[in-house]
């Protein structure tokens, strides 16, 4: 509105743009390890500057209270940033969105009950009657689309979490419907909105917050394990496009600028995780998947593999050339990272290239693995995405998979029965010996199907769990 | 700004949201995530207008300058679907003056304390998120050269 921005002078408008392009800038450094640290600084900058100019510029009268909701949440903050392990980090990022989408809600709840104090309103004197506040329709459709965003991201992040944190099982829960159901709820809260316009009553604006909490939960309980990659990219989307929402009720560049970055941010990660597992985005939000192979699991149990110990892997990777560990979430289950490292050095100190694979869904969060590697010291220039080193297994002595599943298994490239067909897979079964290290025969990959590698004749499956299996390996190495 | 102005600029923003994160190295993409994550708080701003504001009485005089008046826009866009019902314009002229904005006086309504936990909510996120963003991006290290 015109009139609510020409409240506001230019440099407050000017510094809401410096904050935005300091929120560019500290994601256009993470091109590269070595400028993102500084790039997350200028973050903080463009934070810091966004939060001191509203404080400037509006009358406040309850300072001390506000100065102690910022300690309380920031101190929750830190001390989660600092505790949270890595192997946690997609349930942590699942919470942080939650909180954004219920921050969202909040404001814009706030903003229907005083939006005098957001500049979004009018007063309205009719005669003989009682005088009252009416917003101005356009704030209402943002304000409306900010709360429904909103609440959908933080209802589908605590179903994400929910899962990701093991307090709700991976598997999808598919209601009778659940299409029907979902399509009527959104075309629902659309309509919803669309009246909002035409009525400012409160039962509009709670029903737009009830539906919209609703189908934020009915659209990722039917989603699988396997998509949570996706999913939680999608929410990141989400939280986004809430912020931009918002941004456009209250005229702020920043928070629409961010909304900008953090959307379309989420949306590129969301398509790059659909296409590491070849599934369209529609399949993904559809859900169900994981559903219909798990029924197959105790079919190709009995058949025949060649198992190995640590000491023939020790004995096989010392005397390699090259190894190439594809590392998995099963990895990071079982807290092997470490003892992967160590293994690592002592191969490199017998003179052996050593090198990491990994697949874009491997983990449960875009670049899940690279950080769980970082923080065992991994050097990242070690590590190489799918499309850098898939055409290296062919040279390779030895593959070394451990916690990953699925995003080896060649049925994705020979199998079109398969739910995982036509999947991008590192082609570890090129490599001279496959090593597989996994806990036991029985269990099937997060997806629920069996893989093919493992009965091949050039695959030694490591049964025991990861960590302990390479801490043998170690031993024998050593 | 009007709306075509901030819709501009949201619509150029998304290109180059869509140019930075390509160019993103896909090691970094769960450090990206987080950091997206702690900039999305920047609805923080929205929370403290909203834990900044003071609610008038409905009935009482206003807390915030009112500005536009419908009655002094009458020729401009329709101001609200109600704005077909007759405005008494002399109570309009006379109950926007900004001599009511005495903050300190003025009774705090419900937005107050939701745009406090709003704060506090993003305040989590925004400190949560980049904390954790540095921990993480320090772990990344090159290799070293064995030479030195």
């Amino acid at each position: 509105m015109a009139e609510a921005a020409a409240a506001q002078p230019t440099w407050v408008l000017l510094a809401y743009l410096i904050a935005g392009v300091c929120f560019i800038l500290a994601l256009r450094g993470l091109s590269n390890p070595e400028s993102s640290r500084r790039g997350n600084l200028t973050g903080v900058l463009g934070m810091t500057i966004a939060v001191v100019t509203t404080l400037a510029t509006h009358p406040i009268a309850s300072i001390a209270e506000i100065i102690g909701a910022m300690v309380v949440g920031g101190g929750v903050g830190l001390v989660t940033a600092r505790k949270i392990q890595m192997t946690a980090m997609p349930q942590l990022v699942a919470a942080f969105h939650s909180l954004v989408g219920l921050a969202a809600v909040l404001v814009g709840t706030a903003a229907y009950l005083n939006p005098e104090a957001f500049g979004i309103a009018v007063r309205v004197t009719p005669i003989a009657s009682p005088s009252f506040v009416s917003i101005f329709p356009q704030s209402r459709i943002e304000m409306g689309l900010g709360v429904a965003i909103g609440a959908i991201t933080f209802s589908g992040s605590v179903i994400a979490f929910l899962k990701l944190n093991g307090n709700m099982s991976g598997k999808p829960i598919l209601l009778p419907l659940r299409h029907v159901i979902n399509l009527g709820t959104l075309l629902a809260i659309l309509l919803l909105i669309a009246y909002f316009t035409q009525d400012q009553a409160p039962l509009i604006f709670g029903l737009i917050a009830a539906l919209s909490f609703a189908i934020g939960f009915l659209l990722i309980i039917p989603i699988g394990g396997a998509d949570m990659p996706v999913v939680i990219s999608m929410l990141n989307s989400y939280s986004g496009w809430a912020a931009a929402a918002m941004g456009f009720t209250l005229h702020n560049t920043a928070m629409v600028i961010t909304g900008a970055l953090v959307g379309s941010s989420g949306a590129i990660l969301s398509y790059i995780m659909c296409r590491a597992m070849n599934r369209s985005f529609i399949s993904v939000i559809a859900g169900g998947f994981g559903a219909v192979a798990s029924a197959g699991e105790a079919a190709a149990i009995d058949r025949p593999y060649k198992r190995g110990s640590a000491e023939d892997a020790a004995f096989l990777m010392s005397q390699a050339e090259q190894v190439i560990i594809v590392p998995g979430y099963g990895m990071a289950v079982a807290q092997a990272q470490h003892a992967v490292r160590e293994m690592a050095d002592l191969l490199k100190a017998k003179g052996v290239t050593v090198k990491y694979a990994i697949h874009p869904v491997a983990g449960r969060m875009p670049g899940h693995m690279n950080v769980l590697l970082a923080e065992a010291n991994v050097p990242y220039d070690e590590v190489f995405e799918l499309e850098d080193i898939n055409s290296e297994f062919a040279q390779t002595d030895v593959a070394y998979v451990i916690g990953a599943n699925d995003v080896t298994n060649p049925a994705a490239k020979n199998d079109k029965s398969s739910p995982i067909y036509g999947m991008p897979v590192l082609d570890v079964e090129k490599a001279r010996t496959c090593l597989f290290v996994k806990r036991s025969m029985g269990g099937v990959g997060y997806a629920g199907i069996d893989n093919e590698l493992f009965y091949r004749d050039n695959t030694m499956m490591l049964l025991g769990d990861a960590k302990k299996m390479t801490e043998e390996i170690v031993k024998a190495l050593g | 700004m009007d709306f075509i102005s901030i819709l501009s600029i949201f619509v150029l923003a998304c290109f180059v949201g869509y140019y930075v994160v390509w160019s993103v190295t896909p090691a970094l993409h769960t450090p990206l995530m987080s950091v997206t994550n702690a900039i999305s708080s920047v609805i923080v701003v929205g929370a403290l207008i909203a834990a900044a504001s003071l609610q008038a009485p409905p009935d009482g005089p206003p807390v915030y300058p009112t500005h536009p008046r419908p009655c002094l826009t009458s020729q401009g866009r329709p101001v609200d679907a109600y704005s077909d019902i007759p405005i008494d314009c002399d109570a309009e002229l006379g109950a926007g003056t900004p001599a009511a904005a005495k903050p300190e006086n003025s009774p705090r309504g419900w937005s107050h304390w939701l745009g406090l936990i709003a704060v506090a909510l993003a305040s989590i996120n925004i400190f949560g998120g980049f904390a954790v963003t540095q921990r993480m991006l320090s772990m990344y290290k090159k290799r070293e050269r064995k030479d030195g």
